[in-house]
């Protein structure tokens, strides 16, 4: 089933000048065809300014397009009856921790989604419970959210949408302002998600490491889909992806840079693991 | 010429529910002319450390020496000190506000208080130096790109002159290009002109490329401070303090543990590619193909 599809999605920002008439319109994004199936890992690359955020913005309605459609869980994003379904369907998760935390528990903060939707007090404590053991937060649920590590935040961010229940979570760039092993905190968060309560994954990042697990990318520059494919797909276009300001993990480049030195050593490589055994394979020849 | 630190501690809020001792003795020294990366988990100390640098924070104790001179003495000169060592904050677009990029560039040098003609040159190879065009220079900020809003807000830095300068994640948030770019301005500026470098980072592997030597800070101590190969040896230890390596160090360790005798001290992918080679090399001098020999004699032979 489909969890997403846009139709020839535009959106233009309006230009104004300093006494509010309309003086002309951007277009931040332009004709984006995307098709993300039910319980999905989909990401989303490209350049700052390339219309990513913009996009993911459609996603829960935060945005409505100018022109072209937008089904979210079967639903269009213009129809203003639609709003809470959509937002319930699809919820977002953004940068920065501190900007999207409010409670002053951690349990309070998770518990904000629900109690807007109007879930029963019961229902609430037990969704609170059940989300901060998804993301492994459960033991922090009566700490201040101030005295996290931004790893920690960044995952009491993503239990506060999955007490929501959505069939979707997209999240844009959550990794950006995070160290090393919270970065890898939180992706094995969403992967953790997406196995056990088979959630649909929109990912937008710069990190071109956190995707190879992807079941399908998404390549933008400015405002259109320009590639679409596998991460193996991909990645083995080192020079059009240079092109779109992007790059490929560092595994690639290696695996890359040792073909040219005359190694046998196929394209397209992107594990580390995947590379061992290449290079092992040639030993053993 | 240094920065030197002498057991410096730094609590915040002392003697309040807040109370958090941030810095605990902290003995550093930081040569002129240095190239040096800073990582450490958040909340680690990186940011209350560069702050100590230029004086925006004073330490609670412990002493802080600028070429020699203590910066905590009775008249010391704080606004010299300030305009030698440049700081770059986090997110340093945020601090844009001028009408055009030209303007903003010239604040730092007409608080300095220099004659406009003299704010303008200095604000036109400030400019040059981050490699912003021209077209942008009287632009607003505000409609620059994440990159280029960077790359402003770094000029007008410079255009202060100093003569170290100081990075705290000046990279986060951008493009892998927009990353490189900046990245390899700082590198070719460290090398034009000689200033002292301070890049605080969350990535290893841009840490590991450029700085010639890392401080690592694990809650509120530094945990190493070595030369990066030396530093991500201790990679098991770096992941106990919410850091890691580099993927290409990861990847030397797992050819070792299957047997092939590649050494582990590699931080950089050219570094891991000769290193994979000279290995396979040593290893197995038949098991490289004809046409990888030739290709190497062809390399021997330019």
């Amino acid at each position: 089933m489909d969890m997403v599809q846009t139709e020839k999605l535009v959106f233009e920002y309006e230009k104004r000048d300093e006494d509010g008439n309309v003086i002309g319109a951007s277009r931040a994004i332009d004709e984006v065809d995307i098709d993300v199936k039910e319980g999905q890992f989909i990401a989303v690359l490209g350049h700052n300014g390339s219309g990513k955020s913009t996009l993911a913005k459609h996603l829960n309605a935060i945005l409505v397009p100018t022109d072209g459609t937008v089904w979210v869980d079967g639903r269009n994003t213009k129809k203003p009856e639609e709003l809470w379904n959509v937002r319930q369907a699809a919820g977002m998760v953004f940068q920065n921790p501190d900007n999207q935390i409010i409670g002053t528990v951690v349990e309070e903060d998770v518990g904000f989604g629900p109690e807007n939707l109007g879930v029963p007090t019961d229902e609430i404590w037990k969704r609170v419970e059940d989300s901060l053991k998804a993301v492994g937060m459960l033991s922090y649920r009566h700490h201040s959210p101030n005295k996290l590590s931004g790893g920690q935040k960044q995952r009491v961010a993503i239990a506060g949408v999955v007490a929501m229940e959505p069939k979707c979570i997209v999240l844009d760039e959550p990794t950006a302002m995070l160290d090393p092993v919270g970065r890898k905190e939180v992706l094995k968060t969403v992967r953790k998600l997406r196995e056990e309560k088979k959630v649909t994954v929109i990912l937008i990042t710069h990190y071109m490491e956190e995707v190879v697990d992807a079941d399908k990318i998404y390549v933008m520059d400015h405002g259109k889909v320009v590639m679409e494919g596998t991460p193996r797909e991909i990645f083995s276009e080192v020079e059009k992806l240079k092109e779109y300001r992007l790059d490929v993990p560092q595994v690639t480049i290696l695996a890359d840079e040792l073909r040219k030195r005359g190694l046998d050593i196929p394209k397209g490589i992107l594990r580390k693991e995947e590379l061992v055994s290449e290079i092992t394979k040639i030993l053993q020849k | 010429m240094s920065i030197r630190l002498e057991h410096l501690n730094y609590i915040y809020s002392p003697k309040t529910a807040y109370e958090k001792h941030a810095l605990k003795d902290i003995c550093l020294e930081i040569p002129h002319g240095e190239f040096v990366g800073i990582i450490g988990h958040t909340g680690s100390g990186k940011s209350t450390l560069i702050q100590h640098f230029n004086g925006l924070i004073k330490a609670t104790d412990g002493k802080l020496f600028y070429n020699e001179e203590n910066i905590y003495g009775q008249g010391y000169n704080m606004r010299k000190l300030r305009n030698e060592i440049g700081l770059v904050f986090q997110y340093p677009e945020h601090q844009l506000f001028e009408i055009d990029v030209m303007a903003d560039v010239c604040f730092g040098p007409k608080n300095q208080g220099l004659s406009r003609e003299e704010c303008e040159k200095r604000a036109l190879e400030a400019l040059k130096l981050v490699g912003l065009k021209e077209k942008y220079y009287h632009a607003s900020p505000f409609e620059l790109s994440g990159g280029q809003k960077r790359r402003a807000a770094i000029a007008g830095v410079l255009a202060m002159r100093p003569k170290v300068l100081v990075l705290d994640e000046p990279t986060a948030g951008l493009d892998p290009k927009g990353r490189d770019d900046i990245l390899e301005q700082v590198a070719y500026l460290h090398k034009q002109t000689g200033m002292t470098v301070i890049l605080v980072s969350h990535s290893m592997e841009d840490i590991a490329r450029y700085a010639g030597r890392i401080i690592v800070m694990n809650h509120g101590e530094i945990m190493y401070n070595d030369e990066p190969k030396k530093v991500f040896a201790h990679y098991r230890e770096l992941e106990q303090a919410g850091l890691a390596a580099p993927q290409v160090t990861y990847i030397m360790h797992e050819l070792r543990e299957q047997g092939i005798p590649a050494d582990t001290d590699v931080t950089t992918v050219k570094e891991a590619a000769d290193e994979i080679i000279r290995a396979l090399e040593a290893g197995m001098p038949n098991a490289l193909d004809d046409k990888m020999s030739k290709s190497r004699q062809m390399e021997k032979e330019k």
